[in-house]
């Protein structure tokens, strides 16, 4: 969007068409098919009927990068898939977002000390939106961790932000 | 056939390879010295009183005190199954160990004997850096190609970063220095 980003100060147009926009976006995330490891099992589960991450518009999981907006980063990432991670996220067109799913995808996990070959973390690789804890964390906490982001696309807008207000926060 | 057989056809066939055997406790085997192991597993396999078609695993060691590395081969020979609804028999089974000196692992390659030899040698060489002489392609299977150094050597030093992405925690420096 970047035809109208930053163009306008925020006044009524704006707001109604930020509020339009925000709808349509968090209201069909569609996430990447994206399982590395035993997280992606609470992944499926959390997709299939019990849980239903359709009910969030979220269900539309896309085998391709080109088509996804999110990114769930479902298990242990290791050096060599950390490469792989990158270029799926460039792949991704924008607005594009990334969920961290469990303790080996936040910082490392069980890990931490003696894991020679795991990356400590994926937000030293991609940018992270919404951490999920959990080992695995259920499908309920990965709904949550949905609705976490959903709340924040909730709250972009398109309007020229003053630069006081954009540093600060 | 018992262990106690097995490990007796193998010392009369080789009284000079075999240095050590064991053949009570939960994991009967054989010590075999390395310059002879592929004639070893060749005779394990062809041999009809033994048989053993089948090499289940590979396992490494670092026995970093003796200053040794132990590549550990878990054989099985199998059969015709001899009750009904029984897939195959396992008609002997044994372990075979090769020690090797730490600083120059030499071990032949066993991959055109068993085939499942030649992603398990991989793994080893990987891991522990133990080299199979003989190997068709001893390639790096688990770590990427430009890893630096053999993870689980019990002196192995942890990587400061890999291609920009910092590795090693002030927490991971911590670990027991063997």
């Amino acid at each position: 969007m970047s035809w109208i980003e930053n163009r306008f100060e925020d006044n009524l147009i704006i707001t109604s068409l930020d509020w339009a926009i925000n709808w349509a976006r968090r209201s069909s995330i569609w996430p990447l098919t994206f399982g590395i490891a035993c997280c992606a099992i609470e992944m499926m589960a959390t997709g299939a009927s019990r849980f239903d991450i359709d009910r969030f518009g979220a269900g539309a999981y896309r085998p391709t990068p080109r088509q996804a907006d999110l990114m769930i980063v479902a298990g242990t990432v290791t050096y060599k898939m950390a490469s792989r991670i990158v270029r799926l996220y460039n792949q991704m067109p924008e607005p594009k977002w990334v969920i961290a799913m469990g303790a080996c995808t936040i910082g490392g996990g069980p890990y931490f000390k003696h894991g020679y070959h795991v990356v400590k973390g994926v937000d030293l690789v991609v940018p992270v939106d919404v951490y999920v804890p959990g080992c695995p964390p259920r499908p309920e906490a990965l709904l949550e961790g949905l609705m976490r982001l959903q709340d924040k696309i909730r709250r972009q807008t398109f309007a020229r932000q003053p630069i006081e207000a954009a540093t600060s926060a | 056939m018992a262990p106690e057989a097995i490990l007796k056809i193998l010392q009369e066939t080789f009284p000079d390879e075999v240095t050590e055997v064991m053949p009570e406790g939960v994991h009967p085997h054989a010590v075999v010295r390395p310059d002879r192991w592929h004639d070893i597993a060749l005779f394990l396999r062809d041999d009809e009183r033994l048989g053993f078609d089948w090499l289940r695993c590979i396992s490494g060691v670092d026995h970093i005190e003796d200053k040794l590395l132990t590549a550990v081969y878990d054989l099985h020979a199998t059969g015709k199954p001899d009750t009904p609804g029984e897939l195959w028999h396992v008609r002997n089974e044994i372990a075979i160990k090769v020690r090797v000196d730490r600083d120059n692992p030499h071990i032949p390659s066993v991959a055109d004997v068993w085939p499942t030899a030649d992603w398990h040698e991989r793994e080893a060489y990987d891991l522990l850096g133990i080299i199979f002489d003989g190997h068709p392609d001893l390639r790096r299977i688990l770590c990427c190609d430009d890893w630096v150094g053999h993870p689980l050597r019990k002196d192995y030093e942890f990587p400061m970063e890999y291609h920009g992405i910092p590795a090693v925690t002030e927490y991971g420096q911590t670990r027991p220095q063997h």
